[in-house]
């Protein structure tokens, strides 16, 4: 399915840039990794398996993630934490037309500050991805998790 | 010496409630009170939709206070609530979520088998085991099916919402409800069958009581979430009303989404933020509908167990599920009504993201529940205040006032202080 070595790179790089993007603190990097047209969910695998179409997070454009960015660094009180995404490597399902559909199991550790690291949020990514002039890019990723208990509340991205 | 950071009881300073002592947030036999006073006594509490269960032998399994209960739709296509415990050893037999059990429940560790209604049908053994012409063990002569089935919960549906009570001597859940909360009620399940778009689940280290005053809490939308404050969907000056019923112990926040978004009485208020724009406006697609009849946000507080939200197009419920005094998890059912287009769908989705345990206004209220609590635990003898408005309990043609608050409290009080 994946032609080559360098495709292969491009790939497990963009799970990796993403993770690091997000655990950085600058949230401004992260609408970038998307298309303008591209889908964000974080929803619980409860939904995702029944098919009920609730998420606990769901946007239809990068804008929808800046207002997100907005959000965060703006208007949403919150206590706050750092974060730390454990990714698996990518399992590709298929490649149909140019678009890459691959899942990779993700684990989040959340470390309020002076307190000590938990398991915060453990799923799948399910995306499918696409070559751009800047390089591949998540046109849709869907972030299901097992941790349907959320501790509280959710502020930064999965 | 005798402390005083920890006191032994609850003392109020007096008859009113605008004071309200840390201790009744923090006291662990205070919380045991609640639970046998409130939640299985006198009160009707929320179970679920009939949505979630259209079949017989549609089961969904939830709690009422820290009991786990079954809400399944019996054979004959009535509600029924059962307390998932085997009436033999007790064990919490029903480990599925949700599911269909068509032939009535079975208790895994010895087979007892209950039908949808609850009743005992099934004992193994019961007759004993013929080995050598002889009949060995069994139940005894005077076991009687009839008196050993699960406990069966009163039922009360409407407009598509389950209710329960463990207390069959419970008054009708419309005269629970009162005149003036059950057309608030009726207003959003007034017949139209609703469709479930799904759920979402957060634990909140908080008391349970500190949700119900949130959303009796009409000072803090304005102030804190500035979403609300910004794009004008609560501001304290909308035109807004507060209302409870005669006990005070429910309430409905009623707001009406004003037309200058702009400036004027709002601007001194810090989350103001006149700049901000949407990058992406689809989250703020608000269509008018015509139950509404005005109000853009109506939130109803049922005491003890759930807040029924209408905020613009977003309608969900929202019940406490408490786990001890100081936690309680609280759980989202977001829904539809089946007459929607699919465009009205999509609408509804859309808003809730502004709603939940990462919702860009709902997320705020779990956080400041969380240190409200984890300071009360510090220093149980001081007191937290509610006077804005006065130190009345009524209610309000305005949302200036946390009127709410002193009457939850009011009734609690009542409740609380009753003998036994």
């Amino acid at each position: 399915m994946m032609e080559n070595l360098q495709d292969w790179m491009a790939l497990t790089r963009l799970y990796a840039d993403y993770a690091s993007a997000v655990d950085s603190g600058d949230w401004n990097l992260w609408p970038e990794f998307f298309t303008e047209q591209c889908v964000y969910r974080l929803q619980p695998r409860e939904n995702f398996e029944r098919g009920f179409p609730l998420a606990t997070l769901s946007f239809e454009s990068k804008g929808m993630l800046k207002d997100r960015v907005y959000g965060i660094q703006e208007t949403l009180f919150h206590d706050p934490y750092y974060q730390r995404h454990i990714v698996g490597a990518p399992l590709v399902r298929k490649v149909e037309d140019g678009r890459i559909h691959s899942e990779a199991n993700y684990v989040v550790i959340r470390t309020k500050l002076n307190q000590l690291s938990t398991v915060f949020n453990a799923g799948r990514y399910v995306d499918e991805i696409v070559a751009t002039p800047d390089g591949l890019k998540l046109a849709s990723r869907l972030a299901i998790y097992d941790s349907e208990m959320i501790p509280n509340s959710i502020i930064y991205p999965i | 010496m005798t402390s005083t950071v920890f006191p032994k009881t609850i003392k109020w300073e007096d008859e009113g409630t605008s004071r309200i002592p840390l201790m009744a947030y923090t006291d662990e036999s205070t919380y045991k009170k609640e639970l046998e006073r409130f939640f299985y006594r006198n009160h009707w509490c929320y179970v679920g939709l009939e949505a979630e269960i259209p079949k017989p032998g549609d089961f969904t399994r939830t709690v009422i206070g820290e009991r786990s209960v079954i809400m399944v739709r019996g054979a004959d296509g009535s509600v029924n609530v059962i307390e998932n415990a085997c009436a033999h050893r007790g064990m919490a037999f029903c480990r599925e979520r949700h599911g269909n059990r068509k032939d009535g429940f079975t208790c895994p560790y010895h087979q007892w088998n209950y039908t949808l209604e609850g009743d005992l049908q099934g004992v193994p053994f019961r007759r004993g085991v013929k080995q050598d012409g002889k009949v060995l063990g069994g139940m005894p002569p005077d076991f009687k099916m009839q008196d050993n089935g699960l406990t069966k919960l009163k039922v009360a549906t409407r407009g598509g919402v389950v209710f329960a009570s463990f207390d069959h001597g419970v008054e009708s859940f419309e005269d629970f409800l009162g005149p003036t909360i059950l057309a608030c009620f009726d207003r959003t399940f007034n017949g139209r069958k609703l469709k479930v778009l799904g759920y979402n689940r957060q634990r909140i280290p908080g008391n349970w009581k500190l949700m119900q005053e949130n959303i009796k809490d009409s000072y803090h939308p304005g102030l804190l979430h500035t979403w609300f404050v910004t794009f004008g969907l609560w501001r304290a000056d909308n035109r807004s009303a507060l209302k409870m019923d005669v006990h005070n112990r429910h309430a409905a926040m009623i707001s009406t989404r004003g037309n200058s978004l702009k400036a004027s009485e709002v601007s001194q208020v810090a989350r103001f933020k006149e700049d901000m724009q949407l990058s992406d406006p689809r989250f703020l697609d608000i269509v008018t509908e015509p139950w509404w009849g005005g109000p853009t946000a109506v939130m109803t507080t049922i005491f003890p167990s759930v807040i029924l939200q209408q905020s613009v197009n977003s309608v969900s419920t929202r019940q406490i599920q408490p786990n001890g005094h100081g936690s309680f998890d609280f759980f989202w059912t977001h829904f539809a009504f089946e007459d929607d287009s699919d465009e009205m769908i999509q609408r509804r989705l859309r808003q809730a993201n502004l709603f939940g345990p990462a919702g860009f206004v709902s997320a705020d209220d779990g956080e400041v529940i969380e240190f409200s609590q984890s300071s009360f635990e510090t220093r149980p003898f001081q007191q937290a205040l509610a006077e804005l408005g006065g130190h009345e309990v009524t209610d309000t043609d305005h949302m200036v006032s946390e009127t709410l608050i002193r009457g939850m409290y009011r009734y609690w009080r009542e409740v609380m202080e009753a003998p036994e």
